[in-house]
């Protein structure tokens, strides 16, 4: 009985959470329901009782989403209402046409339910133990995939943002910060 | 059993909010008394025995201030920070067992709310959460320092959460198990884990400084702008569920350091029970010293030290852990 309360509870927050995330005008709303609706989700997984992928929900998406909150920070006056440009009258047809059909499927999914049964990669050892088991054998290849598009990533970032970190604003008097503003001055005035 | 196992579960909850909402209280009449006596004051006086009673008037205080919500803040918004910082503290608090398991009238009482197999790893993410009580307290404000404030919080706990992770992976690969309980029974029998990780040790105190947000890296609220950097625009109850927030997060991360680096409750026995809680006393009285011995270290600094120094040095600990047990 308690597994059911939990159940709905949580799909009733976690539906409504993303709902405000998408319906709101106002970024800090947005962002904060998207990160509570993140973190409900992890409920799911204790459900289940697979506590470790739920901890690590919590984990990876609160980090995640507290990047969001500083591009946030960046581009937006988050106590404003962003004003959203009203696009092309059409889409709301096309999305709605998609949700409908996407509705019909998901309502209609348990009548061929029988023939779906859950594949189960291994035994039962404790969770943590299981996930590392299956993530260094059968699925060896695509983590190691995903490694190396991360190396990519922290390579193409380093690339991006290290051209001046050996300089650093607060070490430097003033003298040196103006002369170094006037050398990057200098190419453009010449055009 | 399952009514039984619900009211004991709700009984355990209530008496950690009631004990640690309290201690909270209390702290800040320890942390007053121990920088005034380090800075050669006196420190809280007047009210009751040795000033004891000004927790109590303090609380007071906190309760019936008037709560100002400004304008230009975003309100709901602005109203829900500081119960996230103080809900996701005792959140965290459900997988620490603050004692040994004993008997009260012949039934066996764990004094933990659940032992979920993956207990640090829980602690730590919802610790996490935690920061979203300051950053959204600060991004809603409508006020340019609380933002900034809120920014540096932001970076410091997202840095800090790598070290953390990593220095105790070393010991989690020697336990083999992330329950706090395990770690425990495991120093019962193997001697501490500090003698053979000293540096994770090292490490996890430091990173605990900034997950806390404690002075060598108390970057979220700026002393030196005279300003409480997210609190600035809170006013009564609000900037006390801050304040609790807080402190009972100094006192569960007190908890957690000695169960995992410094032998826990040992063998379960009462002497193991006051030993732990002679270290967490310890361990929060160290936080207390830390504040009055040390200056905050600058943000780039914080950074610096976090990227360039500590991460590094728990990858090559992991490495030569990984190394010796193979």
């Amino acid at each position: 009985m308690f597994e059911a309360i939990a159940f709905y509870l949580f799909a009733f927050l976690t539906i409504a959470m993303f709902y405000i995330t998408v319906t709101t005008s106002q970024a800090l709303y947005a962002l904060t329901a998207l990160a509570a609706g993140m973190i409900f989700i992890s409920a799911f997984f204790f459900i289940l009782g697979a506590d470790f992928l739920g901890a690590v929900q919590i984990v990876v998406y609160s980090g995640a989403v507290m990047a969001l909150y500083a591009f946030g920070m960046m581009f937006f006056d988050t106590t404003r209402e962003v004003q959203e440009k009203k696009g092309n009258q059409y889409l709301v047809v096309g999305l709605a046409t998609i949700s409908a059909v996407l509705a019909v499927l998901i309502f209609s999914a348990p009548i061929i339910s029988d023939n779906i049964t859950a594949l189960y990669p291994v035994g039962t050892h404790g969770n943590t133990q299981e996930v590392g088991m299956v993530l260094f054998t059968k699925y060896l290849v695509p983590f190691e995939v995903a490694a190396v598009m991360l190396l990519v990533a922290m390579i193409a970032g380093i690339v991006l943002a290290g051209k001046k970190m050996d300089e650093s604003l607060t070490l430097m008097t003033e003298e040196e910060i103006k002369d170094m503003r006037a050398e990057k001055m200098r190419p453009k005035d010449l055009k | 059993m399952e009514t039984a196992y619900l009211i004991e579960t709700i009984i355990k909850i209530v008496v950690i909010l009631l004990v640690f909402s309290a201690l909270a209280g209390l702290g800040t009449y320890f942390e007053r008394k121990i920088l005034a006596f380090m800075q050669r004051r006196l420190g809280p006086m007047y009210v009751g025995p040795f000033g004891l009673l000004q927790v109590a008037a303090d609380g007071v205080k906190l309760f019936t201030k008037e709560d100002i919500i400004p304008t230009n803040v975003v309100g709901r918004i602005f109203k829900l920070a500081p119960v996230i910082t103080a809900a996701t503290a005792f959140m965290a608090s459900a997988a620490i067992p603050f004692l040994p398991s004993f008997e009260l009238f012949g039934y066996k009482v764990n004094p933990i709310v659940s032992d979920i197999n993956i207990g640090i790893l829980y602690i730590l993410g919802v610790m996490g959460v935690g920061l979203y009580g300051p950053l959204l307290g600060g991004m809603a404000s409508a006020n340019k320092f609380s933002l900034i404030s809120a920014a540096r919080g932001a970076a410091v706990f997202i840095s800090y959460e790598v070290v953390t992770g990593l220095s105790i992976l070393a010991p989690i690969m020697m336990v083999g198990s992330l329950s706090l309980i395990d770690f425990n029974n495991y120093q019962a029998e193997n001697g501490w884990i500090i003698w053979s990780q000293p540096v994770a040790f090292i490490l996890f105190w430091i990173a605990a400084f900034a997950e806390t947000g404690r002075t060598p890296f108390h970057l979220i609220a700026n002393d030196h702008e005279i300003i409480d950097g997210f609190g600035t625009e809170y006013s009564g109850m609000r900037w006390g569920l801050f304040f609790i927030g807080e402190y009972a997060n100094m006192f569960f991360i007190s908890f957690v350091i000695p169960l995992i680096f410094l032998g826990g409750f040992g063998d379960g026995s009462v002497m193991g029970a006051l030993a732990l809680l002679g270290k967490m006393a310890f361990f929060f009285f160290f936080f207390l010293w830390t504040r009055a011995a040390w200056p905050d270290v600058r943000p780039d600094q914080l950074m610096w030290l976090c990227w360039k120094v500590l991460m590094p040095i728990a990858v090559i600990n992991i490495v030569i852990t990984g190394l010796v047990m193979m």
